[in-house]
């Protein structure tokens, strides 16, 4: 007898793949995104099987036509409120949302301060490009102000929203930032994310070719990237530039963030250490924009009993018996004889 | 068996109407549930109508504060709470004017002397008491001072007076069983459980009701107090409880789960009115696989339930009207991904917010049609309270065999309101176990049983079967994205055949009452099943050639509908809307139905159904 056992841990990225072809505009940070989710795939063992990766509407929203997993592309906004019903169905499943800053943070908006209050364990990708790409360019709720677009000729007078600020501010207990098409960054970042029980919510900073191209160039660019960035990790001190020779500390006297220098009178002692389980300097790190460098990496990680897990327990522990007949006889009955 | 005589000091009516009425704080709610109780032990059949305004505390004592619970009991099938009311207990001036014009000619009003004091009156709009002139002379009026003679009852208990007066209405329940010969038995019980941690309340609830009941045996007993026997009702022998439409549909989705095999249902709801109710019930019956979920919103609610449908287990979502519009693009997804999903709807009064306490049979149209393109999904309502356990088992069956959104249209009435109800034993219940498809061999998603054209349900979890589906258009034969006009074409009408199909697998339509033929078919769906069998049977008595057709589905209609109806000279459809089925039977089957609408908020009068008949028969 020959049985045929697949052995996902051998799995290679090409493996999560699905047979579709890709019709992300050539270019497009995307492609990047999709690549880095198959490599974390395969590097973590995921069992394609047991996998649902789920979307709203939108560019980001194919995602799931291109995994060789089951997939649920759903309605605009609604995903998480679709893997909410997942996991409450079958909690054993490893389920993703894939969605983007419209979806996410517009339509959906209500839905995802829901489901990272709730702590439902899912992994929430959220592709950030500033821009409704599959509607043809219309400013989205991450646009900056001053963004021109079909439907601001003028340019948006509208204060965008942080997607990060907005995840801690719901009670996220997991929060990430990256980059499309910093591989080695995101997709380590994609597999801290997974090994968080718990609602894990990572915002990628993507590029849209068409619509808004180059919007990031100013934190993005390899020439700048090591004064525009400054990569996160717990346990270190908050350094940047070239050289690390810049850092963030506290203000004497003042809640929020100074860049400093290293020097004589400046040394690594005074330089903030990265706590992830504190919430107040997650916020401080997520607000970070130029001309201070906009933070990468685990902003935040104090994990806590999964909603769902919860939810299981609260009916394992349910009184009764589960007899139908006792149900339908319970309180006060009476015989008719004929 | 019917009691023949009554005793002595009693006189024998065959049925009996009551409402009991009061200001919003006064537990008129309860008081009519424990009369109805103790109804139902007595042996007779009954119908039960609460009606309570949409404020949770209304200002006290003011006309749209009245709260009112109507009961009919008697010996014969009691199938509406009654058009005009025996007995009208009116525990305050404002309940009295509000209630009181449909109270009979010579019929009974109990009054609470002291809540008729110059406020109350005043708040009511009386210039002069209505007990002290001869305003009420066409009716008898039984003057008590209840709040004083349930003050001395409570007194050993300690009660302050605000906790006292909160006991009048059980003094009135004490009455009223006496006067109806009904045990308290089941009411001391109720109470000493529902205030188990408060034995002083308890205790002064129970004297309460023992005071009331007493009075009415006591030689303090007014002389036109008189005590009623009303016979037991002939039933089918079986066990028997009391049954709201609530729980017949939350007890019938559970009864459904464990018949379709399924191991969980989801069930997701957001706070409306009047489908709140059955979100708490269920929220008790996670021992029966329920796990029911709070959504942030209708929308998450019905995303919820269709995300547990796709991952394998039974997805409902319950909702009113308003909530109902905002599933609606869900809905689509569940047709377009063809997923099972059942959605409760508790008609209300509408459009908008409308009057959310009051029931209408307004979302018809909506059930039927209110998506975008065409999207077609089953409808089924049921015609009474106790029709409702098998109308909640019929939508799981539909919704799985067929992979499809099933509508139930309830409504408030059939929600609040109880009957008895044979209970069934789950060894008697249909079956109609789910296969979930785990062969890969030829799999693809939108591959369809060629009976029942429904696609195969895969659980994720399952290898090899790995799949994507979504909103965009599929492919029949890959259920890969497709943009193809004629795949298009094709798909629209495979999901159109596949729930027009189910009119294969639901009974013929049947004649409630009457000839399959004649001159007049009445024809009606949903909870004004009881007004319009009463009204049919009356005319009928009166020699009138008239029958009686209740339609459970709506869609698709039964396949010999259009048969049957064609046999009538003239096709009536009483509804409480604006006239939404007869539309849909117009267009269906080119017939002249007429209409027959009532949007008041309030359910159909006999009497309004049977003129109705006599202007046509």
């Amino acid at each position: 007898m020959t049985v045929t056992t697949i052995t996902d841990a051998q799995l290679a990225p090409k493996d999560y793949a699905s047979d579709q072809e890709v019709r992300w505009c050539p270019g497009c940070g995307d492609y990047a995104i999709l690549k880095a989710v198959q490599k974390a795939c395969a590097e973590l063992g995921i069992k394609r099987e047991r996998t649902v990766f789920v979307s709203g509407i939108g560019c980001a929203a194919r995602f799931p036509y291109y995994m060789a997993t089951y997939g649920f592309h759903t309605v605009h906004g609604r995903a998480p409120a679709i893997a909410t019903g997942i996991k409450l169905a079958n909690p054993e499943l490893d389920v993703w949302v894939m969605t983007g800053d419209g979806d996410g943070l517009s339509i959906g908006g209500n839905h995802m301060l829901h489901v990272l209050r709730r702590n439902v364990d899912l992994q929430i990708i959220l592709f950030n490009n500033e821009i409704y790409g599959l509607t043809k360019g219309q400013y989205s709720p991450t646009s900056r102000r001053g963004t021109r677009s079909p439907s601001t000729p003028q340019g948006s007078i509208e204060y965008p929203v942080s997607a990060c600020a907005f995840a801690l501010g719901s009670g996220a207990r997991f929060v990430a930032r990256s980059i499309d098409t910093l591989q080695a960054h995101l997709v380590p970042t994609l597999k801290r994310a997974h090994a968080h029980r718990g609602a894990s919510f990572v915002e990628i900073l993507q590029n849209c070719v068409v619509f808004n191209d180059a919007v990031f160039d100013h934190i993005t660019g390899k020439d700048v990237a090591s004064e525009a960035q400054i990569l996160i990790e717990h346990g270190q001190p908050l350094l940047f530039g070239k050289n690390k020779e810049k850092g963030l500390r506290l203000k004497p006297g003042k809640l929020e963030l100074e860049i400093v220098t290293l020097d004589d009178r400046v040394t690594a002692a005074d330089i903030l250490v990265h706590d992830e389980t504190n919430r107040p300097l997650a916020q401080l790190l997520a607000a970070l924009e130029p001309p201070f460098p906009v933070a990468m990496g685990v902003l935040y990680n104090n994990p806590a009993v999964p909603y769902e897990q919860e939810v299981h327990a609260q009916v394992a522990a349910a009184r009764g018996n589960g007899d139908l007949d006792t149900l339908l006889n319970s309180e006060r009955t009476w015989e008719v004889t004929s | 068996m019917v009691m023949s005589t009554a005793p002595a000091n009693r006189q024998l009516r065959d049925a009996v109407v009551i409402r009991f009425a009061g200001d919003s704080g006064d537990g008129m709610q309860v008081t009519g549930s424990q009369f109805t109780l103790e109804t139902a032990l007595a042996g007779s059949d009954f119908s039960t109508f609460p009606d309570f305004p949409a404020e949770i505390r209304a200002p006290a004592g003011t006309t749209f504060g009245v709260s009112a619970y109507q009961i009919q009991f008697g010996g014969t099938d009691v199938m509406t709470p009654g058009d005009a009311v025996d007995v009208l207990v009116a525990m305050n001036p404002a309940a009295l004017t509000v209630e009181l014009k449909d109270l009979k000619v010579g019929g009974t009003i109990i009054v609470d002397t002291s809540a008729f004091n110059e406020r109350n009156l005043g708040k009511a709009g009386y210039a002069r008491n209505p007990l002290d002139d001869d305003s009420l002379a066409r009716y008898q009026v039984l003057k008590f001072d209840i709040t004083k003679l349930t003050a001395d009852a409570v007194k050993p208990h300690g009660l302050s007076s605000r906790e006292a007066h909160l006991c009048r209405n059980m003094w009135a329940l004490g009455l009223l069983l006496w006067m109806y010969g009904h045990e308290r038995s089941a009411t001391l019980e109720w109470l000493k459980r529902k205030y188990g941690k408060k034995p002083t309340i308890a205790a002064a609830n129970i004297a309460a009701v023992n005071a009331g009941h007493a009075f009415g045996e006591t030689a303090e007993m007014p002389e036109h107090l008189v005590g009623y026997t009303v016979p037991k009702a002939e039933v089918k022998a079986g066990r028997y409880r009391t049954i709201s439409g609530t729980e017949g549909l939350a007890w019938g989705l559970v009864a459904g789960l464990r018949a379709s095999g399924i191991d969980k249902m989801v069930f997701a709801g957001y706070p409306i009115t009047p489908a709140s109710a059955l979100l708490h019930v269920l929220a008790n019956l996670r021992a029966y696989g329920v796990v029911t979920f709070q959504a942030e919103d209708e929308i998450a609610a019905s995303g919820a339930a269709l995300g547990a449908s796709y991952a394998g287990a039974l997805g409902v979502t319950s909702s009113s009207g308003p909530g109902i519009a905002l599933k609606t693009e869900m809905l689509g997804l569940a047709i377009a991904t063809e997923l099972p999903l059942v959605v409760i709807d508790s008609q209300r009064a509408g459009p908008s917010t409308g009057m959310p306490t009051k029931a209408e049979q307004s979302d018809l149209f909506q059930a039927v049609h209110g998506r975008n393109a065409d999207a077609p999904l089953a409808v089924i309502a049921p015609a009474t309270t106790a029709d409702c356990f098998d109308i909640a088992m019929e939508a799981v069956r539909l919704a799985t065999k067929y992979m499809t959104p099933v509508i139930v249209l309830s409504d408030g009435y059939l929600a609040h309101a109880a009957e008895p109800w044979r209970i069934p034993r789950e060894a008697d219940l249909p079956r109609f176990p789910v296969s979930y498809r785990t062969d890969p061999d030829g799999f693809h998603p939108f591959l369809r049983d060629p009976e029942t054209l429904a696609r195969p349900w895969v659980k994720p979890g399952t290898p090899q079967l790995e799949h994507r589906i979504g909103g965009l258009e599929k492919d029949y034969d890959s259920g890969h994205i497709s943009y193809d006009p004629d795949n298009h074409a094709r798909m629209t009408k495979a999901r159109a055949d596949k729930i027009a199909g189910i009119a294969r697998d639901i009974p013929l339509q049947d004649v409630a009452l009457g000839e399959d033929h004649g001159k007049l078919a009445v024809v009606g769906w949903g909870s004004t099943f009881g007004p319009i069998y009463q009204a049919v049977r009356i005319a009928r008595d009166e020699g009138r050639d008239v029958a009686h057709i209740h339609l459970r589905y709506l869609n698709p209609f039964p396949r010999n509908l259009g048969d049957l109806l064609k046999r009538y000279n003239r096709v009536l459809v009483p509804e409480m809307n604006n006239g939404q089925l007869v539309k849909l039977l117009r267009a269906e089957y080119l017939i002249a139905a007429e209409p027959l609408t009532k949007v008041t908020g309030k359910p159909f009068r006999v009497t309004e159904i049977a003129q109705a008949i006599r202007k046509i028969v």
